[in-house]
């Protein structure tokens, strides 16, 4: 493997800067953003980096724990700040996290636990890098598909109603968008999937290349960590926009788009 | 409140509401007898299309509503609003196909509102609002309710829909015995229609003129 030195990434660093110059030129107005962003790339990235030593050099299940709940908490708010229009009170928050944790924490246990074997089962080495690209992934698919079911029940107001109206229950009335919620969810990954290999060599399988491992290794373990995503994030996706369904109705089966912010 | 009907019987109240309450509403108590039609006038924003859609609970609010002497809590939601039918100043439609909206996609009788059968090939978008605006009466007596509310039932519609909406309604109300809060600006059709009328202003019922 071939070590990257400072100067190496100072090259890389130096094209962003090219870039950020670029957009600033032809006023897109996004220079700020851009640079704060890469900025944010090196800070956060050596830190994870930091810690992912410190965790792989005392292999305990407390930290890996404590690892996994600090991403689960930045997942749930990044799916909260995603939602043009969520649920007051902290039920974005709350619903957010929720479904990622029963779906995200089951398929890494499960995929740690009986597909990969490593003993102990908690081995950072894998289950953090695993539990990272699920929940980065579901995270996606839960925070469009919740954006998704918020804003088509407040453009569809009228509708839902018009069906309460006749006597239809308020879970049928919103049936439609709640499948077109979820499938919005679903898109990204299933696209990720139909094209892997062909237009875009996915990140992990790259890293693990470079890295020197045998290209069909890679392979496997992309196939693998593909499937659990996939898993993941329609799991996630659909007990999210389950549990929006039924927060936008009372129990009086009444459209509450006062619950929305 | 107890009246004697054309039949000789006791007639009782059909709809009762005790002091709904709701944003920019109220408290409003009002009782309808089945059978009786009551006009609902007032200027625009004074809480008509609110209280409608309280009674339809569709909206929160505070106070008590029944249906002939059953309290509304003792409906599940959809048996409450099949029951107590609001039909909204404008119509709106979840499906492509105009018999997607009616139960069991029985098709209605077309003839007293003078549509044609052809409104059953066309997509809804098509249709013009009034022609819309008459399936959408069709498609809420489909679930033959005991309270009708109706928003501004006629607002789009020509002089001889009106006319033929007026008469339905009142086929309607006079075979199933159900009660009914028309919603209107046009004085003229109160007189046609209604048994008494109630002005609201403020959200508020000014005065019972019989």
């Amino acid at each position: 493997m071939i070590l990257l030195s400072p100067l190496d990434l100072a090259l890389a660093a130096i094209l962003v800067l090219l870039a950020a110059a670029l957009t600033h030129w032809m006023r897109v107005g996004e220079t700020r953003p851009l640079l704060i962003a890469a900025l944010r790339t090196v800070v956060q990235l050596l830190l994870i980096g930091y810690v992912l030593k410190a965790v792989f050099g005392n292999v305990h299940w407390l930290w890996v724990t404590l690892l996994a709940l600090v991403m689960l908490i930045v997942a749930g708010r990044e799916v909260t700040v995603r939602q043009s229009r969520r649920f007051s009170g902290g039920w974005s928050l709350a619903m957010g996290s929720t479904s990622m944790f029963v779906s995200v924490f089951s398929v890494t246990v499960l995929a740690l636990t009986v597909v990969i074997d490593a003993s102990p089962w908690y081995t950072p080495q894998y289950a953090i890098p695993l539990l990272g690209m699920i929940l980065g992934n579901t995270m996606n698919g839960v925070s469009l598909g919740l954006d998704r079911l918020t804003q088509s029940a407040s453009d569809k107001r009228e509708i839902i109603e018009a069906q309460l109206m006749l006597g239809h229950r308020a879970q049928d009335a919103i049936a439609s968008i709640r499948t077109d919620s979820i499938r919005v969810g679903m898109i990204p990954i299933i696209n990720a999937m139909a094209a892997a290999g062909l237009v875009s060599l996915p990140g992990m399988m790259t890293g693990q290349i470079l890295a020197g491992s045998d290209p069909v290794e890679a392979v496997k373990y992309q196939i693998l960590v593909m499937f659990l995503i996939a898993a993941g994030t329609i799991f996630g996706t659909v007990s999210a926009v389950w549990l929006g369904s039924r927060r936008l109705f009372d129990e009086r089966q009444r459209l509450r788009l006062d619950r929305l912010i | 409140m107890v009246v004697a009907c054309c039949f000789g019987m006791i007639e009782v109240v059909c709809v009762e509401a005790k002091d709904i309450q709701s944003a920019g509403l109220g408290p409003v108590t009002l009782a309808i007898d089945s059978g009786s039609c009551t006009g609902l006038t007032g200027p625009s924003g004074s809480g008509k299309t609110r209280l409608l859609r309280c009674l339809a609970d569709l909206d929160c609010h505070e106070g008590d509503v029944s249906l002939n002497g059953a309290s509304r809590e003792s409906f599940t939601p959809p048996e409450w609003r099949t029951q107590v039918g609001l039909l909204p100043a404008e119509s709106f439609w979840w499906s492509e196909r105009v018999l997607d909206h009616f139960p069991y996609k029985q098709k209605p009788e077309l003839d007293s509102l003078d549509l044609s059968p052809v409104v059953f090939e066309q997509p809804l978008r098509q249709l013009s609002s009034g022609q819309r605006q008459r399936l959408a009466l069709l498609r809420l007596l489909a679930n033959q309710p005991k309270v009708l509310l109706l928003d501004e039932p006629t607002a789009n519609l020509d002089q001889d829909n009106i006319m033929r909406v007026e008469a339905l309604i009142a086929a309607y109300r006079n075979q199933h015995r159900c009660c009914v809060i028309w919603v209107t600006h046009d004085r003229a059709q109160l007189e046609r229609v209604a048994d008494r009328s109630l002005t609201m202003a403020n959200g508020r019922l000014d005065g019972d003129s019989s």
